[in-house]
């Protein structure tokens, strides 16, 4: 009874929700990804996955204590952080590319900018994006033990066919966790039904992409040729896991169809119209730039405030 | 004291007013030229010859040119260095002029040059002003050449063109692309504001250093950077007038001059 007797300032309905759960929803979301790409590529896969999140980890720890902040450690950000930027390298990669990527993404993207909630870009994604710029020999060496030469998507643009299967199964090169379509689903479909994400970017994301792959893709309506597309390249773990970052999308729900449809484009253009066969990193650290003015336009009127726009 | 007066002008030029990290002036070239040392002590000298030249004479026909048309003026006669410069470089050292290349006409628009001829050699003597520009433009020079051999270090593995990593270091290209230029001067404008900060606290007059300014300059009125221009030339010219007002107070007529001066310099 004493409960309901309770007289405080709002919120009054708390939920049990907190920043480490939904954290660690996505970390055990993005393990059927990195187990397979360890299975796929074999034991430096896994180095290479521990070391980028021990070092995003550490960053975090050192900033914090040097600068006298509380430590956010424990909320698994970092994990998270770590974790996806390691499933973006190739494991062909050397060590201490995790280690320049893992201090490149906590230090300059998320801690400079004010810590989790406030860095204006996915952290795992400008860390691959600065590492694609800086060490562009090294982080597009696909070659490893089980898998040589150029990756589905990049064979796709020379116009050779590809075996949709392996695609969707992942048994291709690529980066870490990008592989494997299904691995990334079945993560994906955990958050979905534990609520941590929902469909609205992902779905307007891919669809969009398919319009424009479609439209313009030089193929017309080919299911195989869609398919491929769909499957190759890091399109679903960065529909899934990187577009839905809390921080970097809007908060507006028209915003976030907004947000999707233009990361469509954008993939789109990247991939068909771009030198290089993959574009989605690009596509989305763009899309984070942009989501201040796609916010500007799409807030909500309160009710009654306003027949006209202003 | 024109002794004095002129080293005050290189440390001024060098430390307390340096234009690349103080004043933030100039960033056009800082951020597009610095991508190895070599480019940026070259920028930096080929500005320095320019500002001290254009800051000279400027000075010299401080008197002679009207205060109305004074900033077409000023720009008539830097750009006339600045096309003897480039047709210098482009006679004798042709591979600085190449890595240049556009950067070097765009001297004419550099705003630290203009800033020094507006605030400074415009009303002062042709030996300070001459001084002022070679103080500024070392200051230039050092900053460029720092952000370059930092940029080369890690980008490239060298600096000045000598190797100085060990041979498995793989060079970090992005710092010798455009983000580089930002990264680099970002953590080098971090660290004097640290400086800055820890100097306050403990006391001491930390007003000139100071990176830009906080307010916008579209609507920038008398705050900013302004305001310290001039603060500061104002304040030189009431030390100049105490010096002589103190030196030769028992003077009468010297007196009457210097109020007669500094009527004269309130109208200018």
């Amino acid at each position: 009874m004493s409960d309901l007797m309770k007289v405080s300032s709002n919120p009054h309905i708390r939920s049990k929700v907190t920043t480490s759960n939904i954290m660690l929803a996505v970390v055990i979301a993005l393990l059927p990804a990195a187990g397979f790409g360890i299975y796929n590529f074999g034991l430096d896969a896994l180095i290479l996955i521990l070391i980028t999140v021990a070092t995003t980890v550490l960053t975090e720890f050192v900033y914090e204590k040097a600068m006298h902040k509380k430590v956010t450690i424990g909320d698994y950000s970092a994990v998270v952080t770590g974790l996806l930027l390691a499933l973006n390298l190739p494991s062909s990669a050397p060590w201490w590319i995790g280690v320049i990527g893992g201090v490149f993404a906590i230090l300059v993207v998320k801690m400079l900018f004010g810590g989790l909630g406030q860095n204006f870009m996915n952290p795992a994604l400008g860390a691959r994006c600065f590492l694609l710029i800086s060490y562009t020999s090294i982080m597009c060496n696909f070659e490893c033990d089980a898998y040589s030469g150029a990756t589905p998507l990049a064979n796709l643009k020379a116009g050779e066919s590809v075996n949709i299967l392996d695609m969707v199964v992942g048994r291709t090169s690529g980066t870490i966790g990008e592989t494997s379509m299904i691995a990334i689903v079945i993560g994906a479909c955990f958050l979905l039904l534990l609520g941590v994400i929902d469909l609205k970017i992902p779905g307007s994301y891919i669809i969009s992409f398919v319009i424009f792959v479609i439209l313009f893709g030089g193929h017309g309506f080919d299911p195989a040729y869609i398919a491929a597309h769909l499957s190759g390249g890091g399109l679903m773990l960065g529909a899934f896991f990187m577009a839905t970052d809390y921080v970097t999308r809007p908060v507006t729900k028209k915003g976030q169809y907004l947000y999707g449809i233009v990361l469509g484009l954008l993939t789109g253009i990247f991939r068909i119209f771009g030198p290089s066969a993959e574009g989605v990193s690009y596509a989305i650290i763009l899309g984070n730039l942009l989501v201040p003015l796609i916010e500007k336009i799409t807030m909500p009127r309160a009710f009654g405030k306003g027949g006209e726009r202003a | 004291m024109k002794q004095n007066n002129i080293s005050e002008r290189l440390i001024n030029g060098l430390i307390k007013e340096n234009p690349t990290f103080v004043l933030m002036l100039g960033m056009c070239p800082t951020l597009a030229v610095t991508t190895s040392a070599v480019n940026g002590l070259g920028m930096g000298l080929t500005t320095m010859v320019v500002l001290a030249l254009s800051n000279m004479f400027i000075s010299l026909l401080r008197k002679v040119i009207p205060d109305k048309v004074r900033i077409p003026a000023f720009i008539v006669i830097i750009a006339s260095f600045v096309t003897v410069v480039e047709l210098l470089l482009k006679a004798f050292i042709p591979f600085l002029y190449d890595a240049l290349g556009l950067y070097i006409p765009l001297i004419v628009v550099n705003c630290i040059i203009l800033g020094r001829a507006e605030a400074y050699a415009s009303k002062n003597g042709v030996l300070s002003s001459l001084f002022d520009g070679v103080g500024m433009g070392l200051g230039f020079t050092c900053a460029l050449t720092i952000i370059g051999a930092i940029r080369e270090l890690i980008g490239a593995g060298e600096v000045f063109g000598f190797a100085l990593m060990p041979e498995s270091y793989v060079p970090c290209s992005i710092f010798v692309l455009a983000p580089g230029a930002f990264f680099v001067l970002a953590v080098l404008t971090a660290i004097q504001n640290k400086v800055k900060i820890a100097g306050e606290k403990k006391g001491r007059d930390m007003s000139k250093i100071q990176s830009g300014c906080n307010s916008d300059c579209m609507n920038c009125g008398e705050s900013g950077c302004s305001k310290r221009f001039f603060d500061e030339s104002t304040k030189e010219k009431e030390d100049d007038l105490e010096i002589i007002e103190i030196t030769e107070e028992n003077d009468l007529p010297d007196v009457e001059e210097a109020a007669v001066r500094k009527e004269e310099e309130i109208n200018d």
